[in-house]
């Protein structure tokens, strides 16, 4: 058993917790001899103070938001996947399409959020299409690449052997595009996140939301400030969980073989 | 020691067959110019005898590689044809006319474990798991990896990577085995270790291999005929046949026969490289 601190995993936990705890006390301490007024920015325990009183609201705020995220995650996935194998049907159909999937990429949310808001009468519905749409193109480009991105020398092999189309996409196409991508749904993941929250805002001034995005604007308008932070808090964990989830997957899928995954060996 | 002459490209008359039964492949008159119009190969006549051990050799750009890829069918001549056991490509991969080739990598799949890897040639021709398992498992053993059959090629050396692509080769019981450069990045050790081994088992299931390599020592040591190949255009140059006892072992190594073919080879490499550099005979 080697002594806990020179455990891998274990650093890559405590070292960044004991940063945010020096960050969190400095932020505690400093704002407390200054004496910054709490309308102006709070300290964490008045941000945690309302974390606990705002409690009821702010989870169920939380859980509109995670909804319309993971929805909106799922959708992109699953849509992104079969564009993706689309595309590497045939060049025609890639190129022919792709300028789309980038013109879709670089509108921005908000600018296409009141539309998309207007257009479709549910609210749960226009905001995960929002979340969707920004989600949509890491999957779509990172698997492209990854089901393109085939060993020449294993290409060939198949060839000789004369594999069918369906057995050269299984065994070697699919397989081979893994890597790429769980590196796309670790983007996906976060930015099915952003896109919920921007299309809360957009939908929030018109006071048709109630998620986490729409009790940020909430505190705004009646200057309870630490409430904003706590709604800022719970989505950046929210965030950060995503991501870690996406991480733990990929993990567990590729860690047998894949370069990113393996550890180097002593 | 028989020198054949030099080979003149579409000389039908020096072409090679063994006196007893067909032979495996027939060049004819084939030759390869690429898109970009360079001339990989002269028009080529070659008969390769069954049961034969052919290596081609030579310097860089002479073509053995483009030669042993149109062996394999992966890709087509410019002119001229090929046969396979006198019939065309199509009816290549029936029963006793199955071939099967090892590439310089070992390009296994690095997400499969070693005898998923070797499997793979038999799910192509959907073979159920409980006739495709014994197979594998011979196959792997034949090559002395038995212990290893659950690991992933990542956790394999090099030369235990090149086993197991021999191996998945093997799986499919061959008659015809192409092997381009397989040892190349190899240490000499190991490269020993496989030739021994490849002799062997080409000699017990009564292969014809072709076999393609820089190393001298590697090609006397196999062949039982060498073809010395040169470039601009690629060409065969000159043809050496290893009359020697199969299989072979270090014995063989050791001898001063082994040093004389040696020898021999090496200086009509050098000629052949001379002729390369001065544009040949073209």
């Amino acid at each position: 058993m080697k002594p806990l601190f020179e455990s891998e995993a274990f650093v890559r936990i405590a070292a960044p917790v004991a940063v945010g705890i020096v960050l969190f006390a400095m932020w505690e301490v400093g704002f407390r001899l200054a004496s910054v007024p709490v309308y102006l920015f709070p300290k964490p325990t008045d941000i945690f103070a309302s974390l606990l009183h705002n409690g009821p609201s702010l989870l169920r705020a939380l859980l509109v938001t995670l909804r319309v995220t993971l929805q909106a995650f799922v959708a992109a996935v699953i849509l992104g996947t079969l564009i993706a194998f689309m595309f590497v049907q045939s060049r025609a159909i890639e190129v022919s399409l792709f300028p789309y999937a980038v013109l879709l990429q670089v509108t921005p949310v908000v600018a296409i959020a009141p539309l998309i808001i207007i257009l479709v009468k549910n609210t749960q519905l226009s905001l995960t299409i929002c979340a969707t749409l920004v989600a949509l193109f890491p999957i779509i480009s990172n698997t492209t690449l990854g089901l393109r991105s085939v060993d020449p020398g294993l290409a060939n092999f198949f060839r000789m052997n004369r594999a069918s189309r369906f057995k050269t996409l299984v065994k070697l196409r699919v397989p081979g595009a893994l890597p790429y991508f769980f590196g796309g749904l670790r983007i996906s993941s976060g930015l099915a996140l952003i896109g919920a929250v921007v299309a809360e805002f957009v939908a929030g001034t018109g006071g048709r939301s109630s998620g986490l995005a729409y009790e940020i604007l909430d505190a705004g308008f009646t200057l309870d400030i630490p409430r904003m932070f706590a709604a800022l808090f719970l989505i950046t964990l929210t965030g950060v969980l995503l991501f870690a989830a996406m991480v733990a997957l990929s993990q567990w899928v590729l860690s047998d073989w894949h370069d990113s995954e393996t550890r180097a060996e002593a | 020691m028989r020198v054949l002459l030099p080979l003149e490209p579409l000389d039908q008359t020096t072409r090679q067959t063994t006196a007893d039964g067909a032979p495996a492949v027939e060049v004819l008159s084939a030759e390869k110019v690429f898109a970009n119009g360079a001339r990989g190969l002269a028009p080529i006549d070659l008969s390769i005898a069954d049961g034969e051990f052919l290596t081609l050799i030579g310097p860089s750009g002479c073509g053995k590689s483009t030669l042993l890829k149109l062996i394999a069918n992966l890709i087509e001549p410019s002119d001229g044809r090929l046969l396979w056991w006198r019939g065309d490509f199509a009816q290549v991969g029936q029963e006793g006319r199955r071939l099967a080739f090892v590439f310089q990598e070992p390009t296994l799949m690095p997400w499969a474990r070693v005898e998923a890897n070797v499997r793979l040639p038999l799910e192509f021709g959907n073979m159920p798991r409980a006739t495709a398992d014994p197979k594998v498992a011979e196959a792997i053993a034949r090559v002395g990896l038995s212990k290893f059959n659950r690991h992933f090629p990542r956790q394999l050396s090099g030369g235990m990577k090149m086993r197991v692509s021999i191996a998945r080769a093997l799986v499919t019981d061959p008659n015809l085995l192409l092997m381009d450069e397989p040892f190349g990045a190899l240490d000499e050790f190991t490269r020993n270790k496989l030739d021994d081994d490849l002799v062997n088992l080409s000699w017990e299931r009564k292969l014809t291999t072709v076999f393609v390599t820089h190393s001298i020592y590697e090609a006397v040591f196999l062949s039982t005929r060498i073809i010395v190949m040169a470039a601009n255009p690629g060409r065969i140059f000159r043809t050496m046949t290893i009359d020697q006892p199969q299989p072979r072992d270090q014995g063989f190594r050791d001898s001063p026969k082994f040093a004389v073919y040696c020898r021999e080879l090496s200086t009509w490499l050098a000629e052949a490289s001379l002729q390369s550099a001065g544009g040949g005979v073209s």
